[in-house]
């Protein structure tokens, strides 16, 4: 057991709350928050699979990969929050059609 | 068990553990709040796994502009009573019920653990590749040689992705502001800290940016990271009320967003007719690869902080 | 051996450490938002600040110690204007006049 797998069996814990997190609300906002996590998780899968020898120093491709797949998790975190915001300003939901509860249009 | 794999085990603990508070979280503030932590707490997982560039991305834009993204949207979406978990009614939720769901994640993710448990302990991977070629890079940062040089394309797409996301927040204007300034005009006590920080922070921001960008040719940096800190800065400015965004429709703010990548297709056009499409000649190799860099910067500043400000919501 | 400096630094980091538990413990169990803040600036000031000068007798240059320093004002001015604005919207009962927003 390595701190390099330790690491990539973390990530993939951290992708099975996520997607917990994910299948569990309906809140749109947690579940773009549970994505998050899913994306960081699998992120961490990348890097421990790239330190598996430390003592070449760590793998710079997986790296650079991570990095832009971080930047681009944001740029999509960025349009869905969006999304999820103007729906709310248009119909008053927190929840796409179809899924959360019964009193979802109630005026507050 | 050597002291740093005892650390290294309770990092990730404290990780799996700071994540599943923010997924089970029953306030949505307090989940977003605890997705910082984890997010910080998961840059510090990236610098034990020697990879500081991605700590510093992590960090930056993963922890920080993630978060003020999501606490933004969250006060957007308050009602009375609002941010309370709301169960689906339909679609897996009826299919499976809590515990299915639980269920089911759990069995994935141990079906994974135990395929990752099997993987060869040892791969030297791509290294000593990227090291061989290092010096006609003409950039010692194996990783940002990585980005720029070796993998340019993806960085030139990923650039370019950033700024489909922005023209796709834009296009969810509501009508009657098209073309108008995004985000809601701030204002804050001219004398009270917020002013004061708001001005004493973007000078240290810049420096820090500079500094990321120039030792990013050798050491942990780069470009993304020197965007965030401009962005992270400009919009702590804005939201001190010292300064505001310019219109959507402003022809400057479009140039802004275009240089980098432009510059960038540009440069790589021209390897093109040496014969090798983002190619650089070993001699003007580090120059213009800096020359990207500072352009790039600049763009994706302007980009991340367009994604946070969000749609027009007044006309200029 | 263990050098004097590393002694040093296990001393001054484990100070910060106490410091930080002793903050922690006080946002965990003080009764109101004030209280909580005045517990978390032990934390800031002088936690980080004690961790930080353990750190710098490791640093190897005298530039990386400065640059030590710097994150550690940087943290203490973000954390003192952060804690102005949330005890002020407290008090108030009103956060949203801190910063207006016109429509």
């Amino acid at each position: 057991m390595t701190s390099a797998i330790l690491f990539t069996l973390c990530g993939i814990a951290l992708a099975g709350i996520g997607a917990f997190g994910l299948v569990a609300h309906a809140h749109l906002l947690r579940r773009i928050l549970a994505l998050n996590i899913i994306g960081s998780g699998v992120f961490l899968v990348f890097g421990g699979l790239g330190y598996r020898l430390p003592q070449s120093g760590a793998d710079p491709v997986p790296q650079a990969m991570v990095i832009t797949g971080i930047v681009v998790a944001l740029a999509a975190t960025a349009l869905a929050v969006t999304l999820a915001v103007r729906l709310f300003e248009e119909t008053g939901r927190t929840s796409l059609p179809g899924e959360g509860s019964a009193d979802e249009h109630a005026a507050d | 068990m050597t002291p740093a794999l005892i650390l290294d085990l309770l990092l990730c603990v404290l990780i799996g553990a700071v994540a599943l508070s923010a997924v089970l979280a029953r306030d949505l503030l307090a989940g977003i709040v605890l997705f910082i932590v984890y997010g910080l707490l998961a840059a510090v997982a990236w610098v034990r796994l020697d990879a500081i560039d991605v700590a510093l991305a992590e960090a930056a834009i993963g922890a920080g502009l993630t978060g003020i993204l999501l606490v933004g949207a969250a006060a957007r979406l308050r009602r009375r009573g609002e941010g309370k978990n709301v169960e689906p009614t339909r679609g897996m939720r009826r299919a499976f019920g809590r515990a299915g769901q639980l269920a089911l994640c759990a069995g994935g993710t141990a079906a994974l653990i135990a395929l990752a448990l099997t993987l060869p302990r040892d791969g030297a991977g791509l290294r000593p590749l990227a090291e061989q070629n290092l010096a006609a890079s003409g950039i010692s940062n194996p990783v940002t040689a990585v980005l720029l040089n070796f993998r340019g394309y993806d960085t030139l797409l990923e650039v370019v992705v950033l700024l489909a996301a922005v023209i796709g927040v834009w296009s969810l204007t509501p009508d009657r502001f098209w073309g108008g300034v995004p985000g809601l005009r701030q204002h804050a006590r001219p004398d009270g800290v917020l002013a004061y920080f708001g001005r004493l922070l973007p000078a240290v921001g810049f420096l820090v940016a500079v500094h990321l960008l120039w030792a990013g040719a050798d050491a942990p940096g780069g470009a993304f990271q020197a965007g965030t800190v401009l962005a992270a800065v400009w919009l702590l400015a804005a939201m001190a009320g010292l300064t505001d965004a310019p219109a959507v429709s402003s022809r400057r703010l479009r140039l802004l967003l275009v240089l980098g990548p432009a510059f960038f297709l540009l440069v790589g056009s021209m390897g093109a007719f040496a014969g090798v499409f983002l190619g650089y000649p070993p001699s003007v190799s580090t120059a213009s690869i800096l020359a990207i860099e500072v352009l790039l910067a600049i763009s994706i500043a302007a980009m991340l902080s367009l994604l946070v400000l969000g749609v027009p919501r007044r006309l200029p | 051996m263990v050098s004097i400096m590393d002694i040093a630094t296990l001393a001054f980091a484990s100070a910060g450490v106490a410091f930080f538990v002793a903050g922690t413990l006080g946002l965990l169990r003080f009764p109101d938002v004030h209280s909580r803040l005045h517990a978390l600036t032990k934390a800031d000031n002088l936690g980080l600040g004690l961790i930080v000068i353990g750190l710098m007798l490791q640093a190897g240059s005298l530039w990386l110690a400065l640059k030590l320093g710097l994150v550690w004002l940087l943290a203490i001015l973000a954390a003192a204007t952060v804690s102005q604005l949330i005890a002020r919207a407290a008090l108030t009962g009103r956060p949203h006049t801190l910063s207006r927003s016109d429509p």
